[in-house]
């Protein structure tokens, strides 16, 4: 598949507008702007284009929602709080292809009437910041942003706001609190941020890499877009890779192609040529899958079929000399460390959890911990406002569930080491 | 009390949002940026600039793991042990920092010279493990390569 999103990744001013342009870039804005702001939200809703951020809802349907409400002004968002590990997707794209963000978001911001929009970025990519403000200023003063843009009367201002450190943020009430300069706490929903989100108003929140599609929406149409990747959730994805593969990296590949094709063609295989262990298939919220399940379509619609879930598409792949207790030990700790405190349940039970983790792998384990284990997580699961404490708990339930041998090795070993 | 370059960033800043209370978070790296952390003054002198109340300030503040509440060293270590760093050998990297600058995870080195913070996953598992020596990053690390790098930071 000829890229797309990562298609100028090798020029080192990739960065740079005149680069951009050079390999094409803004023609999809000059393109939009002859379009009615309708037209442009019906061609995203029948390219098929589902989120990027990992709950891959349809684009074009969260667009029509904040379309349809008369209030006014509306916002546009930018999900670029990059935190869920193993995640490394949208880093090359904030990175080394910023003006596909910023005409992304400007084209966005046309078609719901959207006049001002920020890129909520991380406080972890300082080099991301400086290359994205530099490139907000090549694009002011040429006119793709600004009051005017390109001299068609459509007004659209961006600027970047750096998060500071919270995981949480990257759950997108959460982000607009946090943007509203609160303590970044999910709200309860409804009302949906389509309806009332930042400062109450109908505001729209995008991961980095959807906002990315959606020149190639408007350059291709909906219809040949449509056709790349899986029917069901088409176009191309990024996959970002680590662990134990030879190559691990950014990968750009079609939504749909299998966990299967991505470590053993794409990454070259496993490190050393050691045997598979197990995969974290979409970012350590998603449920682990041993080594005998990875012929599975990594699209959104496919992976619940399998046990799994595409996530932001962050495969962690694990040879056959990892501990796994350790590894959800060190899962559930950062999860511990990144929950909110606004629900009882995550707040007090992943840190539960993880002490009860850490006296297996200490080896102090005792015969009911794993049961105690499954019993907590039962009782965060589903209970909790947003899905930070259902990640913790599913984390958990799964390592057991594929690999509950390990967790009773370690036990046993603590046994005989308290008998000798 | 602020000094008339921090207000007059803050005030700039303020103009990219429709409401005051958006110019929080970075009204606070403005100030953090000046002295390495946030003194219990600058956050008055913030809620004051803003019109946000000091203990709501101290709230949104606390909240924040980049935020520092007390003074660091010259430079901030911030390493990533997350999962993916884990695997490629994070830990041991921790240890070789208590071993070589006496550095232990939100402690400073006896000499000042630098801070450690242990990070939440910075994105870049590919290329792990990963740092960030104030705001440069560094990557692929190993007990070598380390201590080279923050050679350069004194």
């Amino acid at each position: 598949m000829e890229k797309y999103l990562l298609r100028n990744i090798d020029n080192p001013d990739s960065a740079h507008l005149v680069e951009y342009v050079k390999a094409g870039g803004y023609k999809a804005l000059a393109k939009a702007l002859e379009m009615k702001p309708a037209d442009i939200i019906g061609e995203v809703k029948n390219s098929g284009l589902r989120g990027r951020g990992g709950a891959g809802f349809p684009t074009g349907m969260k667009w029509s929602f904040a379309a349809a409400d008369p209030k006014r002004p509306k916002y546009l968002l930018c999900n670029a709080d990059e935190g869920e590990p193993g995640t490394f997707k949208d880093r090359p794209l904030l990175e080394k292809n910023p003006h596909l963000l910023i005409e992304g978001m400007v084209i966005s911001g046309y078609a719901l009437g959207a006049e001002y929009g920020y890129i909520y970025l991380r406080g972890e990519y300082p080099a991301a910041k400086d290359i994205l403000e530099g490139a907000l200023r090549q694009a002011h003063e040429k006119g793709y942003l600004g009051d005017n843009v390109l001299g068609k009367g459509v007004a659209f201002h961006l600027s970047v706001h750096q998060g500071a450190g919270a995981y949480i943020c990257g759950e997108e009430t959460a982000l607009i609190d946090s943007l509203e300069g609160k303590r970044g706490q999910p709200r309860i929903k409804p009302p949906f941020p389509v309806n009332e989100g930042y400062l109450s108003k109908p505001t729209v929140v995008n991961n980095v890499e959807t906002f990315a599609n959606i020149p190639y929406i408007i350059e291709i149409g909906a219809d040949a877009y449509s056709k790349i990747g899986s029917a069901e959730c088409p176009g191309p994805k990024l996959y970002s890779v680590s662990g134990h593969v030879k190559k691990p990296g950014v990968y750009e590949l079609p939504m749909g192609v299998t966990l299967r094709e991505i470590i053993y063609v794409h990454c070259g295989g496993i490190a050393g040529d050691r045997k598979l262990k197990a995969v974290i298939p979409g970012g350590i919220s998603t449920p682990v899958l041993p080594a005998d399940k990875i012929d599975c379509p990594m699209d959104f619609a496919s992976m619940p079929k399998h046990g799994s879930m595409l996530g932001s598409g962050a495969v962690m792949v694990f040879d056959e000399t990892v501990d796994l207790v350790k590894v959800c030990l060190r899962a559930t700790k950062f999860f511990e460390h990144e929950s909110c405190g606004k629900c009882t349940p995550c707040r007090e039970g992943v840190g539960w959890m993880r002490s009860i983790l850490e006296r297996i792998v200490k080896g102090a384990g005792t015969g009911g911990d794993i049961e105690l284990l499954l019993e907590v997580a039962k009782n965060i699961a589903g209970k909790t406002f947003c899905p930070l404490g259902d990640g913790a708990a599913s984390v958990v339930q799964h390592f057991i569930k594929h690999f509950r041998n390990e967790f009773e090795e370690h036990i046993e070993k603590s046994k005989v080491g308290a008998s000798a | 009390m602020l000094n008339e370059k921090l207000v007059a960033e803050i005030n700039r800043l303020r103009s990219k949002y429709k409401d005051a209370r958006s110019c929080l978070l970075p009204s606070l790296y403005v100030v953090q940026r000046e002295e390495g952390w946030i003194t219990p003054d600058a956050m008055t002198a913030v809620g004051e600039l803003l019109n946000v109340p000091k203990a709501t300030v101290k709230g949104v503040a606390t909240f924040y793991s980049m935020y520092r509440h007390k003074p660091m060293g010259r430079h901030l270590i911030q390493l990533c042990t997350n999962v993916a760093c884990m695997l490629m050998g994070a830990e041991s990297l921790v240890d070789l920092l208590k071993e070589k600058y006496g550095l232990t995870p939100n402690g400073t080195s006896p000499d000042g010279r630098f801070s450690l913070v242990i990070m939440e996953c910075i994105g870049a598992c590919g290329t792990a493990p990963a740092m960030l020596v104030d705001t440069d990053f560094h990557d692929s690390l190993n007990d070598k390569n380390i201590l080279e790098i923050l050679e350069s930071y004194q």
